[in-house]
């Protein structure tokens, strides 16, 4: 081991001597590592997004093979056959905790490149607060029913220009004011803009028509009473799903998407960081065949120098992992994006450097590095000891 | 063993290399005898195979055909890690270029061949501490190198070849990248080792006046030994 210990320490100082190349590779690897991770940053900000958003016990009422609430049209009637549906919990006062909702898709401007991007503005009612987890009034007040007033989501306000407390902006023809500002812990709300239902119904000309329903369950498993409760009903014909399976359906597939398009690609530039370490690490071999004929004929073992030069591999591509973690980390984490979503909307996310991310990205990095080093490493033992006599 | 037995015994040695459809015989038919305490310096022509038959004495090369018996043992027919250990234990190798590591200081390089030992590592601190003494750079213990002229980087390969106290001490032109007067330092350390400590050295050189520093002198040509002197 001391043999060992000692190559690998000659092997590590040297590198400085090969500077370009090894920084070269580094720098190759640690392209690699980020891409890598950035885009799992992406897909694993995104996904917690998404996830975060759904809750089992509350249940999502759709048109019939609508799919998406933009596609969706429910009528007073249903909601009211839906009120009395068994499984629906109610409130203090008896009443059912429900929300009749109308999403419309208004313009917003975005921060970062000035250009108009789709934001869902809801429509809810009174109940709405009640039906997201962690909600919170982060700012000034709810708005007052019946009147040209919202309420934003941080994301939104994050990502989009015009939506602070306190100002008026004009969405399509209408002017609003934005009088408070919310959170539901960084879920998919986060990105919309909430105002009055029956305000939302007249401008937007819809009449008494609303195009989701959301009610709180009894229970999560009460969601079978409902579906039971709605397929035996005649008058209704609606899709009835829980509000954690409708995010994970309708907008679930992007962060899977992320993750297809992030592996290939960083893949790809393996292949890249894999030739750099190679050619490094022959060139390492190269530049130092008569110290390693001299280890060898003093009695050092054909197994160090591989080794040496295997170890020396690694740590180049470690350092690249490194770095890309560095600066993935610094650059990116807990940073806010938005992308488009299942209803064609903006849903404004988080990027999110995790444990996992972290130990693929080394993992890759390390994989590189020793693909690299493994055939250097065999010609580094095999150096006759003859080149002693090098000049 | 004893010390009437001869530390080597070359016996019909043959070096015979092939390059496409020729052979070059460097040398056929040599032997030799090097006894214990000798300082025998090997001199000749370029291509003579002065070099050749110093691999085939350190076990960096294998003779074509023929013995090398080191102490009564044959050490031609072992395998590389055989020999890998036979070196780490009977040879100390000092080279023209010095061949010391650039990114290890002169102690670092000096205990490589101890960490081949299990010696203790404060041991191997006092054995290199030693060592450097008697070659005479220890106050250069922490210098790397290139921090160092040739003259002391000569001593500190010196160093390192009798660290591990071999048998044998094996140098390929020693002194052939130094000048006048640092070669004469070189090769009075050698002979002060030879005389006073004893180490057998073989000397492969091609000037006249190192070999004179050696006890025998040995003269290789067309692949035969003429001895020319014995001071011995």
């Amino acid at each position: 081991m001391k043999q060992l210990f000692a190559v690998i320490g000659m092997n590590v100082r040297s590198i400085p001597q090969r500077a370009g190349m090894s920084i070269a590779t580094i720098t190759s690897v640690a392209f690699m590592v980020a891409v890598l991770l950035g885009f799992l940053a992406m897909a694993n900000g995104f996904e917690k997004t998404i996830n975060g958003s759904g809750s089992d016990d509350v249940a999502v009422f759709l048109r019939g093979g609508s799919q998406a609430e933009v596609n969706s049209v429910l009528a007073r009637e249903d909601a009211r056959l839906i009120e009395v549906a068994p499984g629906i919990a109610t409130d203090e006062s008896g009443d059912p905790i429900m929300s009749a909702e109308l999403y419309v898709i208004v313009d917003g401007t975005k921060r970062s490149s000035q250009t108009e991007a789709n934001l869902p503005l809801r429509g809810v009612q009174q109940q709405a607060v009640n039906l997201r987890q962690n909600f919170a009034l982060t700012g000034g007040r709810m708005f007052e029913p019946g009147t040209a007033e919202l309420v934003v989501g941080e994301g939104v306000i994050r990502e989009f220009e015009g939506f602070d407390l306190g100002q008026t902006i004009r969405l399509g023809s209408n002017t609003w004011t934005i009088v408070g500002t919310f959170s539901t812990g960084g879920s998919v709300f986060d990105s919309e803009v909430w105002a009055d239902l029956g305000v939302v119904q007249n401008l937007y000309q819809r009449g008494s028509s609303v195009q989701s329903l959301r009610a709180r369950l009894t229970s999560p498993d009460a969601i079978e009473d409902v579906r039971a409760y709605v397929e035996g009903e005649d008058r209704l014909n609606l899709d009835v799903t829980s509000e954690r399976e409708y995010f994970a359906d309708s907008a679930g597939g992007i962060a899977t998407l992320l993750k297809f398009v992030g592996w290939p690609l960083s893949i790809v530039m393996a292949i890249g960081a894999f030739a750099g370490a190679w050619n490094t690490m022959y060139s390492s071999v190269d530049s130092r065949t008569r110290e390693i004929a001299t280890l060898r004929t003093i009695g050092f073992s054909g197994f160090t120098a591989f080794m040496g030069t295997l170890i020396e591999s690694l740590v180049l591509a470690l350092l690249g992992g490194a770095l890309a973690i560095l600066v993935i980390y610094i650059l990116f984490n807990g940073n806010s994006a938005s992308t488009l979503g299942g209803g064609f909307t903006q849903i404004v996310f988080s990027f999110e450097v995790t444990l996992g991310s972290v130990i693929s990205g080394l993992v890759l990095a390390l994989s590189v590095g020793f693909l690299g080093g493994i055939i250097p490493g065999i010609r580094a033992a095999r150096v006759p000891l003859l080149a002693v006599h090098q000049n | 063993m004893t010390d009437q037995q001869p530390l080597y015994q070359l016996r019909d040695l043959s070096k015979t290399y092939t390059r496409g459809k020729e052979s070059i015989s460097i040398f056929k038919g040599l032997d030799m005898d090097i006894q214990h305490g000798d300082f025998i310096a090997i001199m000749g022509p370029s291509g003579s195979g002065k070099t050749t038959l110093l691999n085939q004495l350190g076990g960096i090369d294998s003779p074509s055909s023929g013995q090398v018996v080191f102490e009564g043992k044959r050490i031609d027919n072992l395998s590389q890690g055989a020999l890998a250990k036979w070196r780490s234990r009977n040879v100390g190798f000092i080279f023209q270029f010095y061949n010391l590591m650039p990114t290890l200081s002169a102690a670092q390089n000096v205990e490589l061949p101890l960490l081949l030992t299990g010696l203790s590592g404060g041991e191997r601190k006092k054995r290199v501490k030693t060592a450097l003494e008697i070659v005479g750079i220890a106050d250069r213990a922490g210098h790397k190198p290139r921090q160092l002229s040739g003259g002391q980087q000569q001593r500190v390969a010196i160093a390192r070849a009798i660290v591990a106290d071999p048998k044998i001490l094996l140098a390929d032109e020693p002194t052939g990248d130094l000048d006048r007067t640092t070669a004469d330092e070189i090769l009075g350390m050698l002979q002060q080792l030879n005389t006073e400590l004893g180490k057998t050295i073989v000397m492969v050189t091609h000037d006249p006046s190192a070999a004179k520093y050696a006890k025998r002198e040995l003269y290789l040509d067309k692949g035969e030994f003429v001895e020319r002197g014995n001071r011995s």
